[in-house]
């Protein structure tokens, strides 16, 4: 399954989402984006590594260090943030089928 | 997969279709929106008034440690048992504004409905707004999460 190039899939975990955003305002290296976050280093690298695989993020050598920065035309693709949107209503609409459920069994 | 909910968003356009079917008559699927006790189970919230009739008005708040943190109200236009609701919807302290939303009940069979809703926004805008949310939503999850974790280790 090559879920890692899917975007939505990407950007569904808070995690990711905090980097992008944190990386959103300026270019910075690996460690100082972990440094942001309490997480085990490598598990940011191991975000940071979906994020780029599926575009989200671009690498950037500068002298020795790398930068990662937002790629503008990827997050644009993404801009409407329709997924969490999505997520949200579907676990509203979960809850009220089990609600209904719950309720249908009783009667 | 076939998702279960879907959301139509055009581009540039103010207004957004969610599509949703339910293994619920579409009796029991009305009666979730319209019945206060049900509101108040799945939405979470505490319903202080829902008047599920045409000219009727609805009210919702939320607290948590004794804060009020959602507060929603509207008005009912059109309420047609198992069928449809044409309702305002606004949530207060938020910068998206009044929502005029159209609920189309349907059966699919005996024991499965499908719920449509259309939601117009007052402008591109504000509908964007209203998209941000629930990713703005999951950063404070993250910032929460991160926050219960440090002071575990304290």
């Amino acid at each position: 399954m090559n879920f890692r190039r899917d975007v939505f899939q990407a950007i569904s975990d808070p995690t990711r989402r905090a980097i992008l955003l944190l990386v959103a305002t300026q270019a910075m290296t690996a460690g100082a984006i972990a440094s942001n976050f309490d997480t085990a280093r490598p598990t940011v690298s191991k975000h940071l590594q979906i994020l780029t695989e599926c575009e989200l993020l671009k690498k950037e050598q500068n002298g020795r260090e790398i930068h990662y920065q937002v790629n503008a035309n990827k997050m644009k693709e993404v801009a409407d943030f329709i997924e969490p949107f999505r997520q949200m209503w579907d676990n509203r609409f979960n809850k009220l089928e089990a609600v209904m459920k719950n309720y249908q069994s009783k009667k | 997969m076939e998702q279960k909910t879907n959301i139509a968003a055009e581009e540039g356009k103010q207004d957004l279709t969610i599509t949703r079917t339910f293994d619920l008559p579409v009796e029991l699927l009305f009666k979730a929106y319209t019945e206060s006790e049900f509101v108040a189970q799945w939405m979470g919230t505490k319903v202080l008034k829902l008047e599920s009739q045409k000219h009727g008005s609805y009210q919702f708040e939320t607290s948590h440690n004794g804060n009020v943190v959602f507060s929603a109200e509207g008005t009912i236009h059109e309420c047609v048992p198992n069928q449809q609701i044409i309702r305002t919807f606004e949530m207060l302290n938020m910068p998206i504004g009044v929502q005029l939303e159209f609920l189309n009940f349907e059966k699919l069979t005996e024991e499965t409905s499908k719920l449509t809703i259309q939601i117009i926004y007052k402008s591109v805008e504000h509908r964007q707004e209203q998209l941000k949310m629930p990713f703005a939503y999951g950063l404070n999850m993250a910032h929460d999460r991160l926050q219960e974790f440090l002071i575990k280790l304290k």
